[in-house]
């Protein structure tokens, strides 16, 4: 579930975040308590209120007194908008790093991404 | 954080077996309301000073305090009923005489804890499948070990002990123990020490964690900031020499031209960006990891 290579509370705020991305956690949907985290996956509750607080920090998170933690309403775009402006250092550079290493021609890259159209 | 939870503080705490010390000169602060874990190889001193601090045994040098409400003043836990009965030590021996029938001894532990929830330990028998009706030394070395889950877990004392106390138990019922910590500790917190060297399996349970080896205090820190904190650096021997001059060298080892080298320290990204464009790879060091270099019985490379 967790590697041991990171603080967990990160792996954890991460989790969260995927999940808010994919659409597995909707907006103003309430997220587990951090005792129902802690035991669900083994882990202390206070790294689970850690991950918990540093999302609310973000603004990923807002909290309900009393009731519990929320995703906010504007988490997925706050989400995909600053995932958008890493992508290419993220993930178009190394795959063409990797391209460059390995030989396969930018032109034969080029051509595969444009079978998926101009969408 | 209940308001019971006790906190620990030793100065210059030291115990000598025949005058070789078992504990040399620790200072320790155990906050209190968190699971701590104390890490270290076999023979490195976690079972003397669980005693220690349970008031099993006197210090031969320097003090250990333990420090709560209800309690006034910090007090020393030797002989002192006031500290001790809100101390719960579970050794894997198990402490309780072979005669004694299995009802009995949870008799006898509800009789002596204070915060002794009775439910709790039913509910636990049952899970764990403890025959009450049966003498300790008919019982399985599985069943006496998690009998002192049992008792452990269901006095709900304030500082809890737990010194390789689930070693006995089989996989699911280890499980099945940190579960219940996980579920009761959630329910009424208090401070939690547990002891292992099953490290990779505890590590997610624990806030913080204390290493011992040879009766030292290797570190004592908060599992998140352990975590990252080592990292592994391969490359060129000559380039990873270089690099890693100036840092705390936990292991080497070298194949061929190709050198790693495992060092103690927080890489911030510039380092990282440093490191890249030497050539180097970068890799992190879990805390299991981390633990077994600490504890190496010779480490190699320097150590500063």
């Amino acid at each position: 579930m967790f590697d041991e290579r990171s603080p967990i509370y990160l792996q954890i705020a991460e989790q969260i975040k995927n999940d808010i991305v994919s659409g597995a956690l909707a907006e103003d949907e309430q997220v587990m308590s951090t005792n129902q985290y802690a035991a669900f996956y083994r882990i202390n509750p206070a790294t689970a209120a850690k991950g918990f607080a540093q999302l609310v920090d973000e603004g990923v998170l807002y909290k309900k007194r009393g009731i519990g933690m929320f995703v906010s309403p504007n988490a997925r775009d706050l989400l995909r908008t600053g995932r958008r402006d890493s992508f290419f250092a993220d993930v178009v550079d190394p795959m063409i790093r990797e391209a460059m290493a390995i030989g396969v021609p930018l032109r034969d890259v080029l051509q595969h991404i444009r079978k998926y159209g101009d969408s | 954080m209940a308001d019971t939870a006790l906190s620990v503080h030793t100065d210059n705490l030291s115990v000598r077996f025949a005058g070789a010390p078992a504990l040399d000169r620790l200072d320790l602060r155990l906050a209190p309301g968190k699971i701590h874990g104390l890490l270290g190889r076999n023979g490195s001193g976690k079972s003397t000073l669980a005693a220690v601090l349970a008031g099993f045994r006197q210090p031969d040098e320097g003090q250990v305090l333990i420090e709560g409400a209800g309690l006034g003043t910090p007090m020393a836990p030797y002989e002192n009923a006031v500290v001790t009965s809100r101390i719960c030590l579970i050794r894997e021996s198990g402490d309780v005489a072979d005669s004694l029938q299995v009802r009995h001894a949870l008799a006898l532990a509800a009789s002596l804890r204070p915060y002794w929830n009775a439910d709790l330990a039913g509910e636990l028998l049952d899970r764990f499948e403890v025959p009450t009706n049966k003498r300790m030394q008919k019982l399985s070395r599985g069943k006496k070990s998690a009998l002192g889950a049992v008792l452990g877990l269901a006095s709900r004392a304030p500082l809890t002990i737990f010194d390789e106390t689930y070693l006995g138990m089989d996989v699911p019922s280890r499980r099945a123990f940190y579960d219940a910590l996980l579920a009761d500790y959630a329910e009424v917190p208090r401070t939690i020490v547990l002891s292992t060297h099953l490290v990779n399996e505890v590590s997610t349970l624990l806030e913080d964690v204390v290493i011992l080896d040879n009766g030292r205090l290797v570190t004592q820190s908060p599992v998140d900031s352990l975590r990252g904190r080592g990292a592994a650096v391969v490359g060129p021997a000559k380039v990873v020499d270089e690099f890693t001059a100036g840092f705390t060298v936990l292991a080497e080892e070298k194949l061929g031209g190709t050198k790693s080298i495992t060092v103690l320290g927080d890489f911030d990204p510039t380092l990282l960006a440093q490191a890249a464009s030497a050539g180097l790879e970068v890799g992190p060091v879990g805390l299991q990891e981390l633990f077994v270099h600490l504890t190496a019985p010779t480490p190699k490379g320097t150590r500063s």
